[in-house]
Order: structure tokens, then C-alpha cells, then sequence
């Protein structure tokens, strides 16, 4: 019995498809949806979504956070931003990761929570452009 | 009497006025087509979102001590924030939801609260700074016309969450026109805190055992304020596809209206023309008999 993916983004519905398994970056580690699973909700770090199918990873997404609500025939992702790792553009990606480093290095020393805030954007921008590379090993 | 060359001037004014009326509602028409299929494409965000905050409110409750977002503050302060749109010429879109807005400001004030407002467009930013100036937050223009991004949503959003959060603001309703078809839209006034879940208690079946990760307060701490956006985008979409129908519908009528009065025209024309040929004969006539 497969599980029902669904990724949301606010402006659409980007993917539905039924899997055998999803693993996801959760804020405090990766969980799995698989068939089954105990019903859970678990808020979302920046980072790579990935399906499986036959023990294989099929497809991958990017999302840069968000939530997620697994029972146990589907999993539902509510993204902030979604983004087929295919789709990544490295360069682009390397440059806002060189952006939010800059931010980070100007944020006042006792702002924690912005540091927080921002030390999240860039572990999901450094996810992506991982995920890319993997993706297409050319670049 | 106006002369057959005013006239002539004339018709060709309205005519042109009626290709601009018509290139007008052509236009409205794509884009209500086009911001229809907006606004469905965001209903499954939205949806599973409810859901999710259905969840997270029965495994919440009872627990005391709510979030300000989810509840409302304690005091007694009520923003109330109108989305209109940036240009007119869209009937009584607008109008509509001036006066909507008064009854409800009016019924606010008669229950003994502080009422702010925010107007979202600049035709409700008008409107709003002439008739309580007093009461005005902010002015936000730019967020109409054009499509809907998800980002003045949620910079819209993150506004009033903070309002809510340093305590300016307790409760907070949203007043915009739902779009029902191109001729018709509904002034609205919606909750957005205290949140109205679900009155249709649609727990799911395994409402009792879900686990949250990390807690619940967390999580509920997150969604909030991205419920507060994405129905606040929701609202915007409506809106925007609203504006468009009203604009269509506008501008059909003048259309109408600019052919009716190009053939009233014309017959005036004609019956002026014929008039004036009709008085030279008779003059070179009477003028041939007299020789």
C-alpha cells in the first residue's frame, strides 16, 4: 500500500503522487512517511523532500520550510517555497547563500532570535545547492 | 439645435468611447479568467492548513493560556481591514465596501470597542484617510490590480501579526468583496482572530492519537501567523478576481450604454440632415415659382 504525497505551495498544488515512501526534513530530523506511520504533524527545516519508490529515490524537492501532516495513508506538505531539485539554478542559490551570510555577519550580536532565523535560511540554502550539485554533477 | 457638424463630432467621440469601454472589458475578462484559476489553485494550501489548525486546536485545548493570535488580546481595540482595489471604474465595487465597512465600524463602536482601520488599495485608502481619519493605521496601496504575489500577503500578514503581538491591536476582521460570479460580489466580513474553527467539528479518525513534533504550543506558534497570511491571500485573490468581474460588468453597461446613445445620435443626425435638405428644396421650390 503506497502513501499519498502531496506538496502545497500557498500559490499551488505542485505534486500528488503515490509513493512508497517519503522521507522528510524535519525540524528535528529526518522522518519518513511510509504506510502506516503513527498520524504526526512536524514543523519543517529547510532541505531536500525525497520519494522512493522500489527503494529508489525517484524524485526530489527543495522546500525552504514549512509543515508537514502524515497519517497513515498520506502525507501532506504545506511549503513555504517548493522547488524540484532539478530546477535549482546553483549559481543562484550560491549567490543568496553569500547574501544571508553577509546578513548574518551585520545582525547584532544579541538579536538571537533573527540569528536564529537566519542561520536556518542558510542551512536550507546550502541544502539546495547540495542537493543540486548532486543532482547535476557537471557544475 | 446643434448644427450636423457637432454632431458628427459628437458621434465620433462616443464611438471612440466605446472602443475604449469594450478593449476595457476584453481585458477584465482575461484577467478574471486568469485570477479565477489563482484563486483555486491556493484552495488546497488553505485547506489542509484548516485542517491542520482543527488538529492542533482539539489537541490544544483545554490547556489554558491560548496565543494571542489564535484568541485575541485583552483588550478591546479592533483593527479592521478593508481590501479594495487600486483604480476605479469597476462599479460600486468599491463603494460597496466603503459601506460595508461603516456599518460595521459604526456596529463595533455601538458594542463599545476601539476601532483602527487598514485599508488595502488605494480607492479604500481615499475613502478611509476622509471619513476616520482618526482611526487610520496605515495606507497600503499596490497590493490590487495586478496579480496577486503571495508576498504582499504575507508582508500584509507579518504587519498585522506584529500589531497583535505588541498588543495595538486585539481583534482583527478582514472586510473584502467575495467573488460569487462577474456580475456579483459580496461585501464580506470575516474573523481572522479570534480564529472561528471549523464549526463543523470534522475530526478526523485519528483526531485522539496524533503526535506532534516538536510541541504543540510550537507548532501552533508557527501556524498561526501563516494562517493569518494565507487567509489574507485568499481574501486578496477574491478580491482581485472580484475587481475584475466588477470592471467587466462596468464596463459592459457603458459599452450598451455608448451604442444606445450612438444610435440616438445618429437619428438626430439624420432626421437634422433630412430637415435641412427638405427646407432647400422647398426655398429653391418657392424660389423657382416666384420667377
Amino acid at each position: 500500500m503506497p502513501v499519498q504525497v502531496e506538496i502545497i505551495s500557498p500559490e499551488k498544488l505542485l505534486f500528488q503522487k503515490e509513493v512508497e515512501m517519503a522521507v522528510i526534513p524535519g525540524e528535528e530530523g529526518d522522518i519518513a512517511a511510509m504506510p502506516d506511520h503513527a498520524p504526526i504533524m512536524l514543523l519543517l527545516r529547510g532541505g531536500i523532500v525525497s520519494l522512493y519508490e522500489n527503494g529508489v529515490v525517484t524524485e526530489r524537492f527543495f522546500v525552504s520550510g514549512g509543515f508537514a501532516d502524515i497519517t497513515a495513508t498520506r502525507c501532506t506538505i504545506l511549503a513555504d517555497e517548493a522547488l524540484a531539485v532539478e530546477e535549482i539554478v546553483v549559481s543562484e542559490a550560491a549567490s543568496r547563500l553569500e547574501m544571508l551570510e553577509v546578513q548574518l555577519t551585520n545582525i547584532a550580536a544579541d538579536d538571537i532570535a533573527d540569528q536564529d532565523r537566519l542561520s536556518r535560511k542558510i542551512q536550507a540554502a546550502r541544502a539546495a545547492i547540495e542537493a543540486a550539485e548532486a543532482a547535476h554533477p557537471l557544475h | 439645435m446643434p448644427s450636423l457638424k457637432e454632431l458628427r463630432a459628437r458621434i465620433a467621440g462616443v464611438k471612440s468611447q466605446r472602443k475604449i469601454t469594450s478593449a476595457m472589458k476584453m481585458v477584465a475578462a482575461s484577467k478574471l479568467r486568469r485570477f479565477q484559476k489563482h484563486a483555486e489553485a491556493s484552495r488546497p494550501y488553505a485547506a489542509a492548513m484548516r485542517r491542520m489548525l482543527a488538529e492542533l486546536a482539539t489537541a490544544t485545548a483545554g490547556q489554558g493560556d491560548l496565543p494571542v493570535l489564535l484568541e485575541g488580546g485583552k483588550g478591546s481595540t479592533h483593527l479592521v481591514v478593508l481590501l479594495t482595489s487600486d483604480f476605479g471604474l469597476a462599479g460600486g465595487f468599491n463603494a460597496n465596501l466603503v459601506r460595508a465597512t461603516r456599518q460595521l465600524v459604526s456596529r463595533l463602536e455601538a458594542q463599545g470597542e476601539t476601532v483602527r482601520v487598514l485599508p488595502v488599495g488605494r480607492k479604500g485608502g481615499e475613502a478611509m484617510a476622509r471619513i476616520y481619519p482618526a482611526k487610520l493605521v496605515d495606507r497600503i496601496t499596490g497590493t490590487g490590480g495586478r496579480e496577486v504575489q503571495f508576498q504582499a500577503a504575507a508582508d500584509l500578514g507579518e504587519r498585522v501579526t506584529d500589531l497583535l503581538m505588541s498588543g495595538k491591536v486585539d481583534r482583527v476582521t478582514v472586510v473584502y468583496n467575495r467573488f460569487v460570479n462577474a456580475m456579483t460580489q459580496i461585501p464580506t466580513e470575516e474573523a481572522l482572530v479570534p480564529l472561528k474553527l471549523a464549526e463543523n467539528d470534522n475530526k478526523t479518525e485519528y483526531s485522539a492519537q496524533y503526535e506532534f513534533e516538536p510541541s504543540e504550543a510550537e507548532l501552533l506558534a508557527q501556524l498561526l501567523p501563516r494562517n493569518i497570511q494565507v487567509q489574507f491571500f485568499a481574501a486578496l485573490l477574491e478580491s482581485a478576481a472580484g475587481e475584475q468581474g466588477a470592471r467587466m460588468t462596468a464596463m459592459d453597461n457603458a459599452t450598451r450604454n455608448a451604442g444606445k446613445a450612438i444610435d440616438e445620435l445618429s437619428q438626430r443626425y439624420n432626421r437634422t440632415r433630412q430637415s435641412n435638405i427638405t427646407k432647400e428644396l422647398i426655398e429653391i421650390i418657392s424660389g423657382a415659382e416666384a420667377v
